[in-house]
């Protein structure tokens, strides 16, 4: 882990001037954002504008070809791994719904805890009240407390993507990265998911993508909106959408 | 909390363990006490060949570990067996000492045919069971352990790592059929006369041999039971199922399939070695890739992800090989071997054991609901989700 001495940002999440590209194309271009501890950020953009990219990056699924990331102000995260990232604090949920299916929705909880993921800690691991106590807390949290023992894979899609956020919260992170949390979900649970998420912002740090725009109002959070693999545009969600360059590339007229 | 090995054994984990146990104890007794032609009387060969299957279904076991749980398909898994059988081997041939054919106290007769001056640096201390014993273990463990090293942290996965454990047996192969590599070349190791100072081929030998395997057996069902039922087999399930969701969940995967690999071939080991003084014989024969993809397929006959399974169908296999092969439909055998492979994938995806669970699980939990409903109209509480 490489910390450096000193604080070079106040935010919890900062990218300045990274680029990737594959093959030539150029997922990412120059891009810099900077996120506060404890807000949350929605990211808009239309399809490759660069969104999971980004993710991957902050995740260290990708290496940046070149940019500064750094959490919490004093960790280069371009020079961990996946596991080392998810264990120092950041969090992911994926575009498409994944939650261990052969598995029950506490099990899935139950591993997404944020204990000892060591060989040794897992096969001498006993079950204990505290650990219980938090994965009833998020059940009720994510509303599927009476689907405990089910098979997280006969979950609806909807319930499949509280239940994968639900993981997060287990998880604990300090930051939330949430890809695209109510793609296929109806009205009502449109609603609950904003409803779910200003709950879990009050002590974590979020950034969710999303392309349903009613959902991203219904948060009332700063807007960044992407396109290229650059900030095209950044405030709140009415001086974004009413930004000439974010309608011609992604709202449209 | 139940102790760790209450906690693995449920229903049918008992009846396996009583079945086998009861088989362990059972057949050599009646090879031994009943007189010879007897009705109930196991002839020797037949004491040999359950021993043989008892360690194919060590074998099972090993790869519906790593395969069933952890969804790592190794087509070389007979390379561990094969090693476990060697060292055993070893062991065996110098335990020959003056009596072979050529009477040397110290070199194995194939090593004075082909002109040793002295004994290879790697057969010493084979002349004493323990250092055998745990060159059995690790040596397909250290093997299992390197080769694991670098193929999981490269994060070679699916189709790929299969074709490379079918390199590594193969490489093996050749290997071992070379005369200059120190173990017999193609004839392999043979002859053995005796194991701990017991004839080998004396009835009571083998009828100890059997009981062993069995044993092992239940140990390895053990111990895979107590790794699929702990919280270390959820997140094997869980890298089977979503490997890089569970690496951002911060496990680090490449640790839990090292883990499970070492400690998968290391039973393989054991088995090989069980299996070697019970046939007789050990040579590279048994690194041949397609011994190693039929291990695989009893595992898929017999259910993958169930460890009963795994050991039920190496037995219900080799039980139809043997009887096949010693036929008229003899040459078949390999056509049969296949189509039971392509239908049971087709027809059976999850194996007998897994289609009998389908089958029998809801009906079950239907039951038990029921009786839960029975007991609430009964003004009972009902009990508490015991804790997992």
């Amino acid at each position: 882990m490489n910390v450096m001495d000193t604080r070079k940002t106040s935010a919890m999440l900062y990218l300045d001037g990274v680029h990737v590209s594959f093959d030539g194309f150029h997922a990412i271009n120059n891009l810099s954002l900077a996120l506060e501890p404890g807000e949350m950020r929605a990211i808009i953009g239309p399809n490759g504008a660069g969104k999971t990219t980004m993710m991957d990056i902050i995740t260290g699924k990708t290496r940046p070809d070149e940019g500064v990331v750094l959490f919490d102000g004093t960790v280069d995260l371009t020079r961990l791994d996946e596991t080392r990232i998810a264990e120092l604090g950041i969090g992911r949920k994926f575009q498409k719904p994944t939650v261990f299916e052969s598995q029950t929705v506490q099990d899935n909880l139950l591993l997404a805890l944020n204990v000892d993921h060591s060989v040794k800690g897992t096969l001498f691991w006993r079950s204990n009240a505290e650990e219980s106590e938090r994965i009833d807390k998020v059940l009720e949290t994510i509303r599927l407390t009476d689907a405990r023992d089910r098979l997280a894979g006969s979950l609806s899609h909807g319930q499949k993507q509280w239940l994968e956020i639900g993981m997060l919260l287990a998880q604990d992170p300090k930051v939330l990265l949430v890809d695209e949390p109510v793609a296929g979900m109806t009205d009502v649970e449109t609603h609950l998911t904003a409803e779910l998420l200003k709950e879990i912002n009050r002590n974590h740090t979020i950034m969710v993508v999303e392309h349903d725009m009613t959902f991203v109002r219904e948060l009332g959070v700063k807007v960044t909106c992407l396109h290229e693999g650059s900030v095209l545009a950044e405030g709140t969600i009415d001086d974004v959408s009413a930004n000439e360059r974010v309608i011609e590339v992604y709202l449209g007229r | 909390m139940p102790h760790v090995l209450t906690r693995s054994l449920d229903r049918a984990s008992t009846l396996f363990i009583l079945i086998v146990a009861g088989l362990g104890i059972l057949i050599p007794l009646s090879n031994l006490l009943l007189p010879e032609g007897s009705f109930f009387q196991v002839p020797t060969y037949l004491v040999a060949l359950w021993g043989k299957y008892a360690c194919y279904a060590i074998l099972a076991l090993s790869i519906d570990l790593i395969w069933g749980y952890c969804g790592i398909l190794s087509l070389g898994h007979g390379a561990f067996f094969a090693l476990g059988g060697y060292a055993m081997g070893m062991y065996l041939m110098r335990q020959i000492g003056s009596r072979g054919v050529y009477g040397n106290p110290i070199l194995p007769d194939f090593m004075v045919f082909l002109n040793y001056p002295s004994l290879p640096w790697y057969w010493h201390g084979f002349d004493m069971f323990w250092f055998a014993a745990l060159m059995v273990v690790l040596v397909p463990g250290l093997l299992a352990f390197a080769f694991g090293w670098f193929a999981f942290r490269s994060r070679v996965t699916g189709v790929y790592l299969s074709i490379i454990t079918q390199a590594m047996t193969y490489a093996l192969l050749l290997g071992f059929f070379r005369n200059d590599f120190g173990f017999g070349g193609n004839n392999g190791l043979t002859d053995f006369k005796d194991i701990l100072g017991f004839n080998v081929q004396a009835e009571g030998t083998r009828c100890a041999l059997f009981f062993l395997s069995c044993a092992a057996l239940i140990a390895a069902f053990l111990i895979c039971r107590a790794v699929v039922t702990s919280k270390l087999g959820k997140v094997l399930v869980a890298i089977r199922d979503a490997e890089s969701r569970t690496r951002f969940l911060g496990y680090r995967v490449e640790s839990y399939k090292l883990f499970v690999f070492t400690l998968s071939a290391c039973m393989a080991g054991v088995a090989g070695a069980l299996y070697v003084p019970q046939v007789g014989i050990i040579n590279p024969s048994e690194f041949a890739p397609g011994n190693s993809i039929e291990a695989v397929i009893w595992v898929a006959v017999g259910g993958r992800g169930t460890l009963t399974g795994a050991a039920l169908g190496a037995v219900v296999v080799n039980y139809a090989k043997t009887f096949f092969t010693s036929g008229a439909l003899a040459p078949y055998w390999l056509f049969m071997l296949g189509a039971l492979f392509i239908l049971v994938t087709l027809l059976l995806p999850k194996g007998i054991v897994g289609t009998f669970n389908a089958w029998w699980e809801p009906w079950k939990a239907g039951r038990d609901a029921d009786a839960a409903s029975a007991a609430r109209e009964d003004g009972a509480e009902p009990k508490p989700n015991p804790a997992e």
